[in-house]
């Protein structure tokens, strides 16, 4: 019963390349999950979701 | 005659901060003060999560109406807007999700834990059974005990208390994730309400979740609950309300949720080019995590570029995200190197950064 919405995620790198946040809208609402940060509940969701293979992460432009 | 009492040492008087719950008192309420169609797992009052996945529609709302004794001037209300029958395994509950770090008084996980006494007033049109379960949570398993109050008499505050025993076996998170939960029970579905209720710690068992739980407050458009006053603190009594300001509540709850629309001007930065602006938004405390931060449109003179105008972004984004900040971008045309600073120009415009559990 925990479970968000997530109907897209992308990554967005920072000027180095690295993926720093995924831009995901979640329950209807575009979002910005800072990338590893675990404990915050959304990015730990959207792991969660991809280990099930119900999400996929889309690559940073 | 002997004017002072001196208790013998160990008596379990509690000195400091005694309620382990933020915002008890249901004075802060930072996304708003009415909220329609509340989403399964939403925030509305600050520390307050709704789980709400049956078909029933509800809304939530800061209200005026409270208890007439004990100082409160606030309280939480559920209102059912379309009504709905549980089913299989839904859930209609109110929660309350508490840091690993704010739990440690409990002294769970060891020979010396602790009792611990919930108290609450609490306000419904339906009168009956209403379930509570109360979770402590580690990454080897969840552990729960459950607890039933009755509401004895229609729309007439109540107050609750509601003592557990101590959970000796497993030691909740002590960290900065979820240590220990209470959930308030105000529908469920019958998967959740199987065999009988868990009165003493087990692991946590979905089908006994709700067991005890005999009313159905979305049975009805004409139903509603009130709750204030809620205190979780250590020992076998329930003690009176322990109340803090406004002002220490606020910075409580701001380690889980900040509107940093709130904080206009305070965040200055630079054009970084001629079309893209990037400022450092301070938290107003470090947050439990790095946060989520969702901005929300219409921009209209969000940002101001230094001595020369008062800037509309086309677009925001989060670059970086920090417990303690972040950096955001602002897509604006301007003059390289200018300074640059956030304004909050229209009320409608906010920047939250989310770090609920």
């Amino acid at each position: 019963m925990d479970e968000m919405n997530i109907t897209s995620a992308q990554y967005v790198a920072d000027l180095a390349g690295d993926n720093v946040i995924i831009v995901a809208t979640i329950d209807g609402t575009e979002m910005s999950v800072p990338n590893n940060a675990t404990g915050n509940r959304h990015y730990d969701e959207i792991q969660r979701q991809v280990a099930a293979g119900t999400l996929t992460i889309q690559d940073a432009d | 005659m002997a004017l002072t009492t001196v208790r013998p040492q160990g008596m379990g008087f509690n000195t400091g901060r005694r309620n382990l719950v933020k915002n008890g008192a249901m004075l802060v309420s930072q996304r708003g003060t009415s909220f329609t169609s509340v989403a399964d797992n939403a925030y509305t009052l600050d520390r307050y999560r709704l789980t709400e996945n049956t078909s029933a529609i509800v809304d939530m709302s800061q209200s005026s109406e409270v208890p007439s004794e004990g100082g409160l001037s606030k309280s939480l209300k559920i209102d059912i807007t379309t009504s709905a029958t549980p089913s299989g395994g839904q859930a209609f509950c109110l929660n309350y999700r508490m840091e690993g770090y704010d739990f440690l008084p409990s002294g769970y996980g060891n020979s010396n834990a602790k009792y611990l006494t919930l108290s609450f007033w609490v306000k419904s049109n339906v009168t009956g059974t209403y379930r509570l379960t109360f979770i402590a949570r580690n990454g080897s398993g969840n552990r729960s005990i459950g607890a039933t109050y009755t509401i004895n008499s229609a729309d007439t505050w109540e107050k609750k208390e509601v003592s557990i025993i101590p959970d000796t076996a497993s030691t909740p998170y002590q960290t900065t994730d979820e240590g220990f939960r209470i959930e308030w029970y105000l529908a469920s579905g019958p998967d959740r309400t199987t065999g009988s209720l868990p009165t003493s710690w087990a692991t946590l068992d979905n089908a006994t979740r709700a067991t005890g739980q005999g009313v159905n407050l979305a049975s009805s458009t004409s139903n509603e609950w009130y709750i204030t006053g809620v205190q979780l603190e250590v020992g076998t009594n329930a003690s009176d309300f322990e109340h803090r300001s406004y002002a220490d509540e606020l910075f409580d709850c701001s380690r889980y949720y900040t509107n940093l629309a709130q904080f206009n001007g305070d965040n200055f930065g630079q054009m970084y080019s001629g079309t893209q602006g990037k400022v450092g938004l301070k938290y107003p405390r470090v947050m439990r995590a790095a946060p989520t931060v969702t901005a929300n449109s219409p921009f209209t003179s969000l940002v101001e570029e230094n001595g020369v105008a008062v800037r509309t972004p086309t677009a925001v984004a989060v670059n970086y995200s920090r417990a303690s900040g972040c950096i955001m971008s602002f897509d604006v045309t301007g003059t390289s190197g200018n300074g640059l600073f956030v304004r909050q120009a229209t009320n409608d415009t906010t920047i939250e950064a989310d770090a609920e559990l």
